[in-house]
């Protein structure tokens, strides 16, 4: 294992805890890119474990909405995101919820955007501001943030995960990390691929003609 | 690559490089970047440090919950008077430290090293002890990646994360970066400043994690101040060529094996310490109400 210097000397941000604070950032920044950088309408944050305990107090609630607006852990705004927020229409609310057996600084996002498209999210700050992104729109998934990733739902069907991988080889985008689940045999499955670079997007458009596939989402790194 | 102390003293070898030398080396192939893109990096992160580390000592900076602020201030008021016991490089040290740590409470811009609530130790002491030695901003920045590498080591080895393994592993951390750094600066060899970040994670080895109300104010501003004059005791400890006689490497595991041993009630939930004294149970009942939740019950869960 080999970490960045920039990773002991970091992150640059917005205090005060970086679990509670720069963690809870980088989650609502993960939902800004899930969502497509669209106008929010409303969301909804459930907040399990100690984020729900410290909300207010470590600036979690703060941090959330910050990063769902596409601010970075280091922006001054993020002081004042509620009252931002409030200035664009954004409807925001908090709710303690116990999200069952996850890492006690978990948060479940459903977010609508202002074209009327739903999306939900749940995340977990694992320390140091190091996040895990464990479900994206009901289906489970893992990503860090740390690389570009792209997330392809589609039928879970034999052959669609070989041709996912070689439009990427086509354009030149090698694998990390490469993860898929599925709810059951033969229902919606969801593809993970952690990058390298950064993903052209004709790799989008390409997927999305493809057979089974619902829906690809392209994640440019968040952290 | 370097896994522990051992592999990095082995990569120096007689080369006469330092442990900033190979740090930045390392950094250079894994995030594929030129000496001089780091060394910016490394300036761009010193500037938000330096900020964090005086905003608090001409004004009081007080924390978003209103439950602490204005040591920094308090202390370099102090210093003014000329009636501390202390040097003058360690009493600036802690004024800064204090400074930097009340910054980050009250959601201001800092740096974390390697964490937030430890954010003050490093920057506090490398700024003060280069003010003393007049060191180049060259140096400044090498005296970081240097602090840099050693935390880079405990990650790998054990942990920097309160919650996981009590404030040794942060405020330790965070002491033994710093000792490493201004060792590095006063002119001691790598072995050295080792010696000097093992002795200093070894004097604040089991020191637990109990955060009043579980913000990271109480104890944490006053541990950054400790830290500095831990890792200022370290560096002349090392300089004078006092050995830890326990390796760095063997300290590092054996604090990980320490955080491991220590209940969950002292790694970061407020659950004990002094989290849950009188006087902090009380301070807690003041920002949150009896739940944890301000009254206002939508934003948490304390109570349910
Ligand atoms: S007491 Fe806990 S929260 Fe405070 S600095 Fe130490 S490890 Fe961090």
């Amino acid at each position: 294992m080999n970490i960045s210097m920039f990773d002991i000397l970091g992150p640059v941000m917005i205090g005060p805890s970086s679990s509670h604070t720069a963690g809870a950032q980088r989650i609502g920044k993960a939902m800004y890119m899930i969502s497509g950088k669209e106008e929010i309408s409303s969301v909804k944050f459930y907040l399990h474990g100690s984020f729900s305990h410290t909300l207010s107090g470590h600036g979690t609630d703060r941090a959330l909405v910050a990063g769902l607006m596409g601010m970075d852990a280091s922006d001054e705004r993020i002081r004042n995101s509620l009252e931002i927020a409030k200035e664009r229409g954004i409807q925001v609310s908090f709710e303690p919820q116990d999200l069952g057996d996850v890492h006690p600084n978990t948060v479940k996002i459903i977010a609508v955007t202002k074209s009327g498209k739903e999306y939900s999210m749940i995340g977990s700050s694992v320390g140091g501001g190091e996040v895990e992104i464990v479900e994206i729109n009901g289906t489970k998934a893992k990503s860090s943030g740390k690389y570009p990733t792209i997330i392809v739902t589609h039928i879970d069907r034999l052959g669609v995960i070989s041709k996912i991988s070689s439009i990427l080889a086509h354009h030149e985008v090698n694998i990390v990390t490469m993860s898929n689940s599925r709810e059951k045999k033969g229902s919606t499955a969801i593809t993970m691929i952690e990058a390298d670079h950064s993903i052209p997007a004709e790799v989008k458009e390409q997927l999305e003609e493809l057979d089974y596939i619902k829906n690809v989402v392209i994640i440019e790194k968040f952290a | 690559m370097y896994h522990n102390a051992k592999e990095l003293l082995a990569l120096i070898g007689d080369s006469g490089k330092s442990i900033a030398d190979i740090v930045i080396e390392n950094e250079m192939e894994l995030s594929e970047m030129s000496r001089e893109a780091v060394m910016e990096q490394l300036q761009y992160r010193y500037d938000i440090m330096y900020k964090a580390c005086h905003d608090g000592l001409e004004k009081e900076v007080i924390s978003i919950s209103g439950l602490t602020g204005g040591t920094g201030k308090q202390m370099w008021d102090f210093i003014q008077t000329g009636k501390g016991l202390q040097d003058m490089t360690t009493q600036k040290g802690i004024a800064y430290a204090l400074s930097c740590s009340e910054v980050n409470a009250s959601m201001g811009l800092i740096v974390a090293a390697p964490t937030a609530g430890a954010c003050g130790i490093l920057p506090g002491t490398l700024i003060a002890v280069a003010e003393k030695l007049e060191s180049s901003q060259e140096d400044i920045l090498l005296a970081l990646a240097a602090a840099a590498g050693v935390g880079q080591i405990i990650t790998k080895n054990a942990t920097v994360s309160g919650a996981e393994g009590g404030c040794q592993a942060e405020c330790g951390a965070a002491a033994s970066m710093a000792a490493a750094a201004i060792t590095q600066l006063c002119g001691g060899t790598p072995a050295q400043c080792f010696e000097a970040a093992a002795i200093a994670m070894k004097n604040v080895m089991g020191l637990v994690c109990d955060p009043v109300a579980g913000l990271v104010e109480m104890p944490c501003t006053k541990r950054n101040a400790s830290g500095v004059t831990n890792a200022i005791l370290c560096c002349d400890l090392a300089m004078a060529g006092i050995t830890s006689h326990i390796p760095f490497d063997e300290v590092v595991d054996a604090m990980f094996r320490v955080g491991k041993a220590l209940p969950s009630t002292l790694r970061e939930t407020a659950l004990g310490g002094i989290a849950v004294t009188p006087t902090g149970l009380a301070l807690k009942e003041k920002i949150f109400g009896t739940g944890g939740c301000g009254g206002n019950c939508s934003a948490c869960g304390g109570c349910q």
